[in-house]
């Protein structure tokens, strides 16, 4: 644990990550923004995580396999994502969501 | 020490995390996101896990950032500028999240959390052999799942981006 930090302190910062998250999701008119968007959302839940499991359950290691999992499934979403929205720039040269009325062909 | 580092870091995050929704510019809003998940490595080693750190700086800071600059040079123009929402939607939106931040807020300043003082530092052999042990609170089965996973999103990704070509070749007469 850090010292002289207790985890509400933690706990405040990445609820304020989690919220910035959600404002910038909602805003956003853009694929790549709301991409980053989620990144912070997700992140926020991977900072609780680790923080949970340091400071309640140290002698156990849940809560790092379990950020292992959310990094490594929001590698493979942002890799999947990515590959989207350019087969989409590609066919309608946009990437705006309004722009964006059908997925398939 | 470790509290004036741990500060920096937090403001660093909100600060940068707001540039990065807010910024009009595309590219500038990847490297704010760049500096979030740098500095959020740098909690994971105050915290001591220096294995997460190493972990989200090379697959976020390293991986997920450049992929996603590569899709912004690849779909954008640099100087372009960004649409942004009505003023009414942004200002409703801050509202709602400003409602939901402090409903959050109470339950955790509310909740009495069980905190056990601690200096245990967690080596990485620890957590492969958790990660690989078959026993009870093994994690053997996630770890194969998301292998699979993995394998099949690169299959995914290359047959997604290639796509118009593949279906063309597939609609030809034999």
């Amino acid at each position: 644990m850090i010292h002289g930090i207790s985890i509400y302190e933690i706990l405040t910062v990445t609820s304020i990550l989690f919220f910035i998250g959600v404002y910038g999701f909602i805003t956003r008119t853009n694929l790549i923004s709301i991409l980053i968007s989620v990144e912070l959302i997700l992140n926020a839940s991977v900072v609780n995580f680790v923080i949970i499991n340091k400071y309640l359950f140290p002698e156990v290691l849940q809560g790092v396999y379990f950020s292992i999992f959310i990094i490594a499934v929001a590698a493979a979403e942002t890799a999947l994502a990515v590959s989207i929205i350019i087969n989409l720039y590609r066919q309608i040269s946009s990437v705006e969501v309004k722009d964006i009325e059908t997925m398939k062909y | 020490m470790e509290r004036i580092v741990f500060y920096c870091l937090a403001a660093v995050i909100i600060a940068f995390g707001v540039a990065s929704v807010t910024s009009r510019k595309m590219l500038r809003s990847v490297i704010y996101l760049s500096f979030v998940l740098i500095s959020i490595a740098g909690i994971f080693f105050l915290v001591d896990y220096n294995f997460l750190a190493a972990i989200q700086l090379t697959v976020y800071a390293g991986g997920i950032v450049v992929l996603i600059i590569f899709s912004v040079l690849l779909v954008h123009h640099i100087e372009m500028e960004l649409e942004m929402a009505k003023a009414s939607k942004k200002i409703v939106t801050a509202i709602a999240c400003l409602i939901g931040l402090g409903v959050f807020l109470t339950a955790i300043y509310s909740y009495d959390f069980n905190v056990i003082n601690n200096s245990l530092t967690t080596t990485t052999a620890d957590i492969g052999t958790g990660l690989l042990s078959y026993e009870a609170g093994g994690f053997i089965l996630p770890f194969e799942v998301i292998s699979v996973l993995l394998l099949a999103s690169m299959i995914g990704a290359i047959v997604i981006a290639k796509g118009k070509k593949l279906t063309e070749k597939n609609n030809q007469p034999q």
